[in-house]
């Protein structure tokens, strides 16, 4: 059958090495809230809102935020979990689910995700090579080879299969588990794969071992990731791209040194700021931000992020700042009004940056 | 010296069931007052249950506790019914770690805060509420007068954390147990409420045991940090010891799995393997199976626990071994 056919093909490379391997466009997701019942406007949470990036093939797009910004919807539209309200995706050339384009079935066989929950997301009525191997058997894989896979995929991220394959979700450490949750994703030779906090509920000591793997895959198998993470230094850690989001926005992307380094948006700024330090001599003196970040229901007019940010003026509730390369550099973009020198925003970024 | 204010001797706690868990063994140690310790340790350690004996939440007839707690003078282990119900809030209390759990869902935070000054001192229902109020405004609940009558749902996890504090000092404490106040909120919450902690402590003089698994959180707040792993205190010292100058071997690693610029891009120097299984411990040091400076020894014999100064270690290999006595 045909599925098999494409499922046995080897990757490839169809668009070359300078094209981005998914170029996201204008992403739109809305949930609608149940309104009480004398209320007449049916409210919408902005969960994403009109988010568009690319991802360069064998790097690491890290995406960080706090809860709430949306950093796991787009992940979800991207997988197409959830279908976006508006907005296009490009996978490697190609229009995803578009006429003449990449079929969604195939856009999925390159796309796996690795969830936060790892036991959440094991079916607890199957072994863990049962797991594996259960996405290739139903694209088509034999059933002996696809135990094959799952045997070999195991040993790979460091479980013995004789030891382990056997066993069931309920019966490994969280680490482990997430481990087979890596397994899995790796199953079907994905090009791209989605880590949405993928190591976040792991201990400090386990967590520095999944990452170790994590590297390790990403330079066998030419892997893309999309990382999301709210640890900082995580995604520091592991990102060569990095994109701020705040309230369904991207506020900031760039090279992970000029988000660590030079970062450019008051809200990067206090966000990693808000890091604990580790000198016991130079402890944290004031926090960076007030408040929690604010409902996404009603998110402010103009840049959602004035409410708590020290440099806010008149032009800032007015416009919303659109995404603009900082200081001629194209690759670092910063949506904020010190940046745009036409915006009628008195101070820029050099002057806060002393 | 006066009498350290808690002082905790040869604490084990077993749960019984189906099998038999040692969560903590023989666990020792002392805070004074106006102290914030540290509690550090990664999942199934023991920080938690250390902090729940403290408070006697477990189950008596499936907890088997052995040892010797010592708070305020009193014989913890020994307090019965009128005197029990007045330690826990009175003399200690405790923040937890999802406040959205903690707090009853059908009252709002005002009369719950009440409530507990109510059950703790002699005092009329309108002045527990002006106690209250206090208490919410002292913890910078924005617009407290009117987060008085929310209910939890309606208010923002950063203001709740905020109130479960307020709640837990309303009836001056002397020692406060937090256990991961900071874990479930976003990063720029968390110092928020990691500063208002310090700065609480500072104004009260109370002492704070102060769990978390988090280094940096632990950095921030504690003056002294002791390190768990199976149930064991495996080193303790003060903070800019324990992250400038590891004993032991576990400590070390943990210090070396923490991620930041300065490893980009290489390996991380991980600790392998996985912390053992409560209901059975390896005979030895439990960190044994997994330390690279393990010996014959180290299996077959527990440590044990020598102190120097403020600082005290259970290691037969350590890195940075105690001076000989003179």
């Amino acid at each position: 059958m045909n599925t098999t056919v494409a499922y046995q093909a080897p990757v490839h490379d169809r668009g070359g090495p300078a094209q981005p391997l998914l170029v996201v466009r204008d992403l739109k997701k809305y949930f609608a809230v149940r309104g009480g019942l004398l209320e007449r406007t049916r409210k919408f949470v902005h969960a994403v809102d009109g988010v568009s990036f690319s991802v360069l093939k064998g790097k690491t797009l890290g995406i960080v935020g706090e809860s709430g910004c949306g950093k796991s919807t787009t992940a979800r539209l991207i997988a197409r979990l959830m279908t976006p309200d508006s907005g296009s995706m490009i996978f490697d050339g190609d229009g995803v689910a578009e006429f003449g384009g990449i079929e969604l079935k195939e856009f999925r066989r390159n796309l796996q995700m690795v969830f936060q929950d790892s036991f959440a997301s094991l079916n607890p009525r199957l072994t863990i090579a049962e797991t594996i191997a259960y996405g290739p058997r139903v694209h088509g894989v034999p059933a002996a080879q696809a135990n094959r896979l799952a045997r070999e995929l195991l040993a790979r991220v460091g479980l013995e299969p004789g030891q382990f394959g056997s066993r069931y979700p309920h019966e490994l450490s969280g680490g482990q588990r997430q481990r087979v949750n890596i397994a899995r994703a790796l199953a079907f030779s994905p090009r791209l794969v989605i880590l949405d906090e993928a190591v976040a509920a792991l201990d400090k000591s386990v967590q520095a071992q999944v990452l170790n793997l994590l590297q390790e895959l990403k330079a066998e198998r030419q892997l893309t990731y999309l990382f999301i993470s709210h640890d900082l230094h995580v995604v520091h850690y592991l990102s060569d791209q990095v994109m701020v989001m705040y309230l369904g926005q991207v506020v900031e992307s760039g090279p992970v040194e000029h988000i660590y380094g030079k970062a450019a948006h008051p809200y990067t700024r206090a966000l990693l700021s808000a890091v604990p330090s580790m000198d016991p001599h130079h402890r944290t003196q004031a926090s960076p931000l007030n408040g929690d970040p604010p409902n996404p229901i009603n998110p402010p007019s103009g840049c959602r992020f004035r409410d708590r940010c020290p440099h806010a003026q008149p032009v800032c509730e007015a416009r919303t700042p659109t995404l603009m390369a900082v200081g001629g550099n194209v690759s670092h973009q910063v949506a904020c009004h010190m940046n745009d020198l036409l915006s009628g925003q008195f101070e820029t970024i050099q002057e806060i940056s002393v | 010296m006066s009498a350290p204010l808690v002082s905790i001797r040869d604490l084990s706690v077993q749960f019984r069931g189906n099998r038999t868990v040692s969560a903590l063994n023989q666990v020792s140690f002392e805070l004074g007052s106006g102290e914030v310790l540290g509690l550090l340790g990664e999942s199934g350690s023991g920080k938690s249950v250390t902090l729940r004996t403290l408070l006697r939440l477990h189950p008596e007839r499936t907890t088997q506790v052995r040892g010797h707690i010592q708070v305020a003078r009193q014989e913890v282990l020994a307090l019965q019914g009128r005197e029990l119900q007045l330690y826990r809030g009175g003399t200690v209390s405790m923040v937890f770690q999802e406040p959205g759990m903690a707090f009853d869902p059908v009252y709002t935070i005002g009369q719950q805060i009440a409530e507990a000054i109510q059950a703790h001192e002699a005092i009329d229902a309108a002045s527990a509420r002006q106690q209250a109020l206090r208490m919410l405004e002292r913890v910078q609940i924005p617009q407290a007068r009117r987060r008085f009558d929310a209910y939890p749902h309606e208010l923002s996890g950063g203001m709740r954390q905020r109130a479960m504090i307020a709640l837990a000092l309303a009836c001056k404490p002397k020692l406060l147990l937090a256990d991961e106040p900071t874990t479930a909120l976003d990063a720029t919450v968390q110092i928020q409420i990691l500063l208002l902690l310090r700065e609480l402590q500072r104004e009260t003089g109370m002492s704070v045991i102060f769990v978390t698994h988090d280094i940096g959180a632990a950095v921030e707040v504690a003056d002294r940090i002791a390190v768990m792993y199976a149930g064991r205190i495996v080193e303790q010292g003060p903070v800019a010891q324990i992250v400038g100058k590891p004993r032991h071997p576990y400590t070390a690693g943990l210090l070396a799995s923490t991620v930041g610029a300065a490893n980009r891009g290489k390996p991380l120097m991980a600790v392998p393997g996985s912390p053992p299984d409560l209901a059975a411990l390896p005979p030895g040091c439990s960190f044994a199976p997994r330390c690279a400076s393990a010996s014959n020894q180290c299996s077959r014999e527990f440590p044990p626990v020598r102190s120097q100064d403020d600082q005290t270690l259970a290691c037969w290999h350590p890195l940075h071994p105690f001076t000989e006595a003179a």
